[in-house]
């Protein structure tokens, strides 16, 4: 057993601190007031490798773990988790062909990617179908050698700027449900491709969220991911990878919103004393400092176990379902102690709050990740 | 990092567990139920090596890590948590501060024997007057020539009814408060250690507990762990390590009461389906799976850091803090799930509600463990 991380991956850490502090925090919550694409920003992590970070180094990524990743990510989600959404969304495009993808795909698209500062998305969720992937409608027709795709999706991050889609649609019939989708990179420049309207959100306002749509999209075999009905597989093993992920979001709202609420309690004054030596105070803060050491350690075992290569989805919905639900907790708990003031924009922990409730709906509701650790805790025991 | 299982590690949690299996679930409602102190178990268990698991090899322990430690205290109290603490206390309370604070004359005597599991230790620092703040403390030894003279009263002492030596706290000078606390290590049959009748409580009914009076037990200076002024120093160090047992008893507990809801879940049909198709159900188990694996990551981390020589005082109190609460969340759900059957005794889990309870209150209660992190954060 050992729980400390190696000197590459501490020096990993810093360096996404030192961008957090200096280029994100400045200017987070003027992004998120106007809902500002932080496409600067992303110019300049993609630079000093903050983008594409689970692309293997064979197609000019960075080859790091997914250990690395969420390290990293719990940094980029201190200062802003709306840009580490946006950050993280050209790993989760890339998590399909990854998985499924041949050599030509993986070297074309990825290798896209990571020649220059620009964007793909992942395309699951329609307006529609959200939890129950399998209930999708956007079909694809068979035509001889070819496929045409038709259907509309939504809450694609980072949709509005991607210059590919990893798209999932159904061969067959509706009945059939998961057994026909199917898996396709979507080029956005192809005819019948168009963007949709954006989103506008609650919280994590920096990340572009708009609807994607495909209007009779011819594609060929050099656009299919894997097998025909091969897709809700490779959906489900793409969320397995990417949950940690959400948990490394979860870690660094908590640990922002643990430090301006301690830093708050020992300044402000309440009753002749500053507001830390109360117990009732005392407390909330050491039981958002219990959620988020809890959280840490769940996602560093699920982030471990897969680059080990034994992943195991009830760890990684562990650690997704656990650390939204206790992000979510700890923001409500630092706009308390706050007051009037954590109510108010000119103080940053009303965004974490905003920021936090995403955590516990996409990737997986949070309620979706209780069905996944259930249905695999029941496959135990007598 | 490498959250993984040595093979030595491994090793000992699965023999652990197989113990408990066989020779603790078949038992532990019998003993509960007549508040018998499982002497025959704990010697095996002592036979196994399981007296003083991270003392080293030359002081007569086991020589292993408290990664180690916190897997076997799991797996045993998820056989019987009443077995669990009588380990934990042995090994964490009282073995741990001689091995860290004791000379080698204290260890040959007050550490082998213990270590090796031939005799039983227990620890008094709570009295009536002071529990969660262990600076009340009204105990106290007069120094006369090479000797002190000990009078007081210490309360809830684990182990107490059975041990043969006591790690003691008392007061050399009440003027001092914290500073003024120092630190013995007495055997219980010396004059004027005085048990009292055994504590009647709500759980935990097989690991015996009790009052002690002292009445001037005289106390030979060579029988002083550390200096005097010490012994405050010394418990709460104590108490960092012990919380790691406290932590794993609790997951122990939990486990024994999620993994009999999970499986009752399977037979118990209601409205014609088995009540584990119900989400309801389904989400219930999730959490309290979700709950004990967090519980356990912080349990490892705090013997882990505790393994490499470093602070782990605020990680230990996370550890209990979370185990002890994750442990009575799940051992009432485990009751939930099982119905009417839950809050009958004819299961165990009506016995594993009970036993959880006190995990959020022994070594310090929630509210100590609050403080003790909420202290640390504010520095």
């Amino acid at each position: 057993m050992d729980f400390s991380i190696t000197e590459e991956q501490r020096q990993l850490v810093e360096t996404a601190r030192k961008f957090t502090r200096e280029r994100i925090i400045p200017v987070a919550q003027k992004l998120d007031e106007h809902g500002t694409f932080p496409i600067d920003i992303c110019k300049e992590g993609w630079e000093l490798g903050l983008m594409n970070v689970e692309i293997p180094s064979e197609y000019g990524g960075l080859g790091l773990s997914c250990l690395d990743h969420v390290l990293m990510m719990e940094e980029i989600n201190y200062g802003c988790a709306g840009i580490g959404t946006t950050l993280a969304g050209n790993n989760l495009a890339c998590m399909p062909l990854l998985l499924g993808g041949s050599e030509e795909q993986k070297r074309h698209y990825l290798g896209m990617l990571t020649e220059a500062p620009i964007f793909a998305a992942y395309a699951c969720s329609e307006p529609d179908a959200g939890s129950d992937v399998a209930g999708m409608r956007t079909t694809v027709r068979k035509v001889g050698d070819e496929y045409v795709m038709t259907g509309q999706k939504r809450w694609i991050t980072n949709g509005g700027y991607a210059s590919w889609y990893s798209v999932f649609g159904r061969i067959g019939d509706p009945k059939d449900r998961h057994k026909g989708v199917t898996c396709f990179v979507v080029p956005r420049d192809l005819a019948g491709v168009s963007v949709g309207k954006k989103e506008d959100k609650l919280g994590q306002r920096a990340s572009n969220t708009t609807d994607v749509l495909f209007e009779e999209v011819k594609l060929t075999r050099k656009n299919l991911v894997g097998g025909e009905g091969e897709g809700f597989k490779i959906a489900m093993k793409t969320f397995d990878r990417s949950r940690p992920w959400i948990a490394a979001g979860a870690t660094g709202i908590m640990r922002r919103a643990l430090d301006e609420s301690r830093r708050y309690a020992l300044e402000r004054k309440a009753f002749g004393q500053p507001i830390a030596q109360f117990q009732a105070i005392q407390f909330m803060l050491a039981e958002m400092a219990m959620k988020y050491e809890a959280t840490r350690l769940l996602m560093l075992k699920a982030a471990w176990s897969i680059g080990e290569g034994r992943i195991d989805a009830i760890e990684s919905s562990y650690a997704k379902a656990f650390g939204a639900d206790s992000a979510m907790a700890v923001a409500t708990d630092a706009v308390q102690i706050f007051g009037g003031y954590g109510y108010t924009k000119e103080y940053p922990v009303e965004k974490l709050m905003r920021d936090a409730k995403l955590l516990q709906i996409y990737e997986g509701t949070s309620q979706i990740q209780r069905m996944v650790i259930a249905r695999n805790l029941l496959a135990q025991g007598a | 990092m490498q959250i993984d299982l040595s093979e030595e590690q491994r090793l000992l949690r699965d023999t652990c567990r197989e113990f408990a299996d066989k020779e603790l679930r078949p038992n532990a409602k019998k003993w509960d139920r007549e508040h018998r102190f499982p002497a025959e178990a704990v010697k095996k268990l002592f036979e196994l090596g399981l007296g003083g698991v991270a003392v080293p090899s030359e002081w007569g322990g086991a020589g292993m890590d408290n990664v180690s430690y916190a897997l076997a205290i799991e797996e045993i109290s998820r056989g019987c948590a009443s077995t669990g603490v009588t380990l934990s206390v042995n090994n964490s309370l009282y073995c741990d501060p001689i091995a860290k604070y004791g000379t080698d004359g204290q260890k040959e005597s007050f550490l082998t024997p213990y270590a090796r599991g031939e005799k039983l230790g227990c620890f008094g620092l709570t009295e009536p007057q002071a529990g969660s703040d262990a600076a009340e403390q009204r105990t106290t030894a007069v120094r006369k020539g090479d000797s002190y003279l000990i009078n007081g009263t210490k309360n809830w002492i684990t182990n107490g009814p059975v041990a043969d030596a006591i790690v003691l706290f008392t007061m050399t000078d009440l003027s001092k408060g914290t500073k003024g606390i120092t630190c013995f290590v007495v055997e219980t049959k010396t004059p004027g250690f005085v048990r009292q009748k055994a504590d009647e409580k709500l759980g935990i009914c097989a690991s015996p507990s009790c009052t002690i009076f002292f009445e001037n037990m005289e106390v030979p200076i060579s029988q002083r762990l550390g200096q005097e002024g010490d012994g405050f120093k010394i418990a709460m160090s104590t108490l960092d390590g012990g919380r790691i047992g406290i932590g794993a008893q609790a997951i122990g507990i939990g486990r024994a009461a999620f993994e009999e809801a999970r499986d009752y879940s399977k037979i118990r049909k209601t409205f014609d389906i088995p009540i584990f198709q119900h989400q309801a159900i389904q989400f219930m188990l999730a959490d309290m799976a979700t709950a004990l694996d967090a519980a356990r990551l912080l349990v490892l981390r705090a013997a882990w850091l505790k393994d490499q020589g470093k602070r782990h005082t605020r990680e230990s109190s996370m550890a209990k803090l979370f185990a002890s609460e994750a442990a009575n969340r799940v051992a009432d759900k485990a009751v939930q799930i099982h119905g009417g059957m839950g809050y009958s005794k004819e299961l165990d889990v009506e016995r594993h509600f009970r036993d959880a309870r006190i995990t959020e209150i022994y070594e310090g209660t929630s509210e100590i463990q609050r403080l003790v992190i909420s202290n640390l954060l504010l520095k």
